[in-house]
This record gives C-alpha cells, structure tokens and sequence, in this order.
C-alpha cells in the first residue's frame, strides 16, 4: 500500500534512528512511503497553544499536500505526538466548513485546500488495522520469545478516547500489547503505559517531568522488563535520552532500553539491530541486541 | 432485569485489615446507573458501605469514583456501558469500582475533597472581584463576552479530572485542572478586575499553568465537557499572548521560541529550542547564563548522545528546515495569521466546538446542492 508519509520533525532530528528504522522496516511490510518533505511541524500542541487558528492552519496545510499525493491510500505518520497534535486540527477543521473555508482561504495564496475527512494514521494503527495482525505474524522471521516488553503510548495517541476513533470496534489504546504478542513476545502489563513521560514539561519543570519518566522506567524494571517500546519519538526523547538523569530524580540505577515501535517490528522481522539503529540509544539496549543474536545463533538454519 | 458484577475497593479506617476488593452481583435493568448498583449493594448486601450521592442525574457531582480504572460520576454511567468497557479492557465484564485518586481516601469510595480539591480551588481566589468603580445600576457585558466562560461554568466540582491529573501525581503541589478551569473562569469574565494578578500569579507559580503536561488526562475525564486542558492552555496563550508576561518557568520563552524557529525553518529546531528556552527567544539566547546553567546540567546526556551518533553536533548548527520555497508559504502563514500588522487580527479566531457545536452534516449537504 501508498502512503502519505509524515516522519515529523523529532524522528529527523535527535531521533534519527526512527525514520531510518521506519524506512528499512516499510518496504518488509509491503508499504509504499511518499515522504511529504514540503510539510510542516504540527506544532506539538505548543504552537496551538501559542495561536490555535495558526496551528490549524498550519495542519491543514499538511493534510493538503498529503491529499494531492496520487494513489495514497491514508497519511502515515510515526510520531503520537503528530498524531495527536493533528488530530485535535482536525476535528475542528471538519466539524466546521466556514472555519474549514476560512483556513483554506488563508491556504488558497499557495494554491492549496484541504478537503474534509482526511485519513491519519500512525504506524501502530496502520500496522493493526491496515497490515493486520494475522499478516504480520506471517511475516515475522525472528519471533521476539522470551523478551519481555513494556509498551509506552504516549499521552497525545490515546486521549481524549472519540478524537482518536478508540472504540469497541478499534481500541487503539490496547494496541501496542496486539502487536507485541503478534511479534511473539511477552507484554509487560504495569501501570505506566498510558501514563505522561513527562517531556512536556522538562524545560519548566525539569524535577516533576524526569520524575515521572524515571518513575514508569523503574516499575518496568520492577516488573522485570527487557525494554519499554514506544510510537512516541517525545517519550522516547524523556525516557531514554533523558534516563541517566532520571536517575538522579528518583534515587535508583534504572539502565532499561527504549525501542522505537518501527525497530521492535523490524527485530522481529529478521533486521539486525544495527540496520535499526539501536547502537545510537543512550541506555544502549545491550540485553535486546543479545537476545537478537541468541536468537539467530539458535535458530535451525 | 439483567445481572452485573461489581468488585468495589473497601477501606475501614478503623480496621486492621487495609483496603480490599469485594465482589457482590446485582440485579437490575441494563441501563440502570452504576450508582444505582452501589445503593442496591448498600440496601440488600452490606450496609457498611460508604459511598457519597445525592442528585443522582449528574447535577451535583458528589458520586465521582474510579469505574475500571477511569474517573466519572457513578450515576452518569451506566452499567451495560460499564460492563462491556470491563470486557474491552480485559477485565471479564466485571465493573470495578474505586476511589478518586490523588486524594486521601476517608472511608470505602469517600475521599477527603477538602483536603485536596478544594484546598485548590480556593488557591485561585474562586469569586470576581468587581471592576471599579461599580456602576449604579448591572455591570452590562455583551453576550458573546460571556459564552467565552460558559463552558467553565458548566463545572459541576465532582473532583475526577484532579483524581487522575498526572502532573499532580508527580507533583501534589500542581494545582491542578479543576482549579485552574476555575481560574480561566474570572480571567475570561469582562466584569473582574484582577485579570492581569490573577494570570501572572499563576504563570511565575513553579506550580502553576506552566506544571500542566498535555496529558489530556482532564479532558477525558470531565463527564460535562469542560475541557480543564483548554482553558489551562488559555490561560497560557493570554499570559504570552496579551500580557506579554515572561514567567521564571521558561513556560513563555519555551512557547515563544518554538513560534520564531518553525517560523524561520518550518521544522522544529530542537537543538536551538532547548537554550532559547532558557535564555531567552534570539540567537543571543544560547549565551544567557541560564541556557549555560541548563547546558552544564545535561551535558552527561549531551556528550553520550554526541558520542553514539544520535544527536549530530553539525545539525545543531546547520538545522534539517524545509526548501526555500516552502519555508516562505509558512512564513507567509505565520504572517497572515499571527502577524502583529495583519490588519483582521484584532481577535482571535479560536474555534470553540463547545460553543459553536458541529455543522448538522445534512444541512452541509443540502448547501452542497444549493451551490451546484
């Protein structure tokens, strides 16, 4: 399938090893990126806050340039943060044509209109809803057995629960658990997962936001986690860069790798972890790459 | 008449035992309350049971409680609702249900509010303080002044966006979402005369509007749509924005400097954001002590992310931006729409979906058909 790619501005600046795991990760899973590289930073929710009409407008103007790439079947982006950042856009972009048509004519002077109803889905979603976990299954080459993973969703991916379409039907928010049994690995259940990271406020509130991520790391820990994995290039930014000073905050060594969700899959997908970029973590994930090259070593030939 | 199971969290303060769950199946029809499953436990089962009502149809917010996990009124939920969320979670169609969190439990699903909620609310002086002088006769104010409050207004205190702020968790001091609504409430009203007090208070607070994470915590857990978020982040665009406060939590220089640098690069610049943050939005900013302070801080992590080639040192200075023509159509944005000569920008245009609601979608189509 085609896709509207957004990698967003974090996996292309002190996440690089996101967009490139995403791009190795893509053509295994039969997905076609078209990279919007004229689009523009959601905002994050900073620029909303800054002026609303501004970050709408701004978001509009992305969801144009996605729908005037030919035979893509939905926006893909890889980052929660844009997915939510955008989402908030655009329901008041849909729900209302005059401010919709006030938008567009502020979009109207580079000869671009965004029409109601876009698609945009992060990869967790595309992976579920449109891969599908039976196919992923097949596809799986290196089963993740005996690693046990924390998933990490990222406030902005799974809140408020009708701006994101979670229903009986697609409950997005239990989605991350889905895949990682898929991938065939064992789903640390601990009460962080759909908690903050805290990154949000690490420039206002350095104590309180290192706080937090230092203390979902340690229960992951507790619960005896080999890694935590993440759609959120945000979280992992609080989580893993961060981690060495988390430390300090909550008083523990903590030490636990954090994957992004294109390098999980791509593991089990057979990838080595240097295609993926895990060497470029700051807690390097040493027990994740181990475990890959047991794995391999292990495996009948 | 249908079954239901509720596993409720008991705490006696003056037993031994600590808290514990129990489970007790009622009967009653599917679209029955789960208050109504409590009071059933409480009348038949066990009338030890401490659990806080009074209206019983959403009004009076005394029944706030924890249902699997997420904050709301009882008696807004109902219980075919609440047992089929228990199945989608995994939980076997059992209905748990606790205390709010964040605060000290007293008994059984009471909790002490006074002790955190509206300790809180009273932090934000929760009543207008009169314009001077005070006119002879009504304060007039024009109807569209006022819509901006209502939905605060709607506020009904039951405590369930502070049972779960995630902020507050970390940080009992945060002053939380409910409070902050509260405060939104008089700075938004035309008729007080302390807006500016009242805004810059709560901006130089280390526990104010600026602690707040995005968590959207608050706005899922309002069951009457107030959206605490939305009117924290108000607060945050009105100190910046109108007052042109620049707070010692880095709150508005953060915000300042994310504009100016996807203005000038269409993508975010994160390697310039963190210094700007903290010295101060120009390129000067870096050099600040502050920026240095926070530099020398971070620099274990700084050097580690150097070393393994996660943060490239030549990005920093040569950012990854749009191609020229595209860095100017969103120059051009910025321009139109948050230009200070953009002669249409006397107001804000913030689309409230709480005020205006959404277009009927029949009546969008039947405009369609008009045009064509």
């Amino acid at each position: 399938m085609k896709v509207a790619y957004w990698p967003g501005c974090v996996s292309r600046g002190f996440t690089p090893e996101l967009h490139g795991a995403m791009e190795k990760v893509a053509p295994l899973l039969g997905i076609e990126l078209v990279e919007l590289d004229r689009a523009n930073c959601c905002g994050a929710g900073v620029l909303s806050e800054h002026n609303m009409e501004l970050a709408d407008t701004l978001n509009a103007r992305t969801f144009a340039l996605a729908q005037q790439v030919e035979g893509a079947e939905l926006m893909m982006n890889i980052c929660s943060t844009c997915q939510g950042a955008q989402s908030e856009c655009q329901e008041r972009l849909d729900a209302n044509r005059e401010y919709r048509e006030h938008v567009n004519s502020t979009l109207a002077e580079e000869g671009l209109r965004y029409e109601k109803g876009i698609v945009n889905k992060n990869f967790l979603w595309v992976l579920v809803e449109e891969i599908g976990l039976d196919r992923l299954r097949s596809l799986v080459k290196r089963p993740l057995s005996n690693l046990r993973v924390g998933p990490f969703y990222g406030c902005y991916i799974v809140r408020p629960r009708p701006r994101l379409g979670i229903d009986a039907e697609h409950p997005r928010d239990r989605y991350l658990e889905q895949v990682i049994e898929a991938l065939g690995g064992t789903v640390i259940d601990y009460a962080g997962a759909r908690k903050c990271c805290g990154f949000p406020i690490v420039t206002m509130n350095k104590e309180v936001s290192l706080r937090q991520a230092g203390s979902h790391v340690g229960e992951a820990l507790d619960l005896e986690a080999d890694c935590l994995v993440t759609p959120c290039p945000l979280c992992h930014l609080n989580l893993d860069l961060q981690q060495p000073l988390a430390e300090t905050v909550v008083g523990r060594e903590l030490g636990l790798p954090v994957l992004h969700l294109p390098q999980l899959v791509g593991l089990a997908l057979g990838l080595s972890p240097k295609e993926l970029g895990l060497g470029r973590h700051v807690v390097r994930p040493q027990a994740v790459i181990d475990w890959s090259t047991a794995v391999v070593a292990g495996a009948p030939a | 008449m249908a079954q239901f199971t509720l596993r409720v969290r008991r705490y006696d303060p003056n037993s031994p035992t600590g808290p514990y769950w129990q489970e007790q199946t009622v009967e009653l029809e599917e679209h029955r309350s789960v208050l109504e499953g409590l009071l059933q436990i409480k009348a038949l089962y066990d009338g030890s049971l401490a659990v806080r009502c009074s209206c019983r149809s959403a009004i009076c917010g005394s029944c706030g409680v924890r249902i699997n996990g997420e904050p709301g009124l009882a008696c807004k939920t109902h219980l075919n609702e609440a047992r089929a969320f228990s199945e989608a979670i995994g939980k076997g169609g059992v209905i748990e249900v606790e205390p709010l969190g964040n605060m000290p439990v007293i008994k059984d699903l009471v909790v002490d509010m006074d002790a955190v909620h509206w300790k809180k609310i009273n932090r934000v002086t929760p009543w207008l303080i009169g314009r001077q002088p005070v006119p002879q006769r009504e304060y007039i104010v024009p109807r569209e002044a006022m819509l901006d409050v209502t939905q605060t207004m709607a506020c009904i205190q039951c405590g369930a966006c502070v049972s779960d702020c995630l902020a507050m968790e970390a940080d009992p001091e945060f002053i939380g979402p409910a409070a902050l609504a509260k405060a939104y409430r008089f700075v938004g009203d035309p008729r007080d005369d302390r807006r500016e007090e009242r805004v810059r208070e709560l901006a130089e607070d280390p526990h104010g509007i600026f602690e707040c994470t995005h968590c959207f915590k608050c706005v899922q857990a309002c069951p009457k749509e107030v959206n605490p978020m939305g009117q924290i982040i108000r607060l945050r665009r009105i100190a910046s924005a109108d007052l042109g406060i620049v707070d010692q939590n880095n709150g508005v220089r953060h915000e300042q400097a994310f504009a100016t640098l996807v203005k000038e690069h269409g993508l975010l610049h994160e390697a310039e954001l963190l210094p700007r943050s903290y010295g101060g939005d120009s390129w000067f900013g870096k050099f600040h002590p502050a920026a240095g302070r926070e530099l020398l801080s971070s620099l274990r992590v700084i050097v580690k992310a150097i070393l393994r080639g996660k943060v490239n040192p030549l990005r920093a200075i040569i950012p990854h931006r749009l191609a020229t023509a595209d860095r100017k159509a969103v120059q051009r944005i910025f321009d139109h729409v948050d230009g200070k000569k953009s002669p249409h920008r006397e107001q804000r245009y913030e689309l409230n979906l709480f005020v205006v609601g959404e277009d009927e979608p029949q009546e969008s189509q039947e405009q369609t058909e008009v045009t064509r």
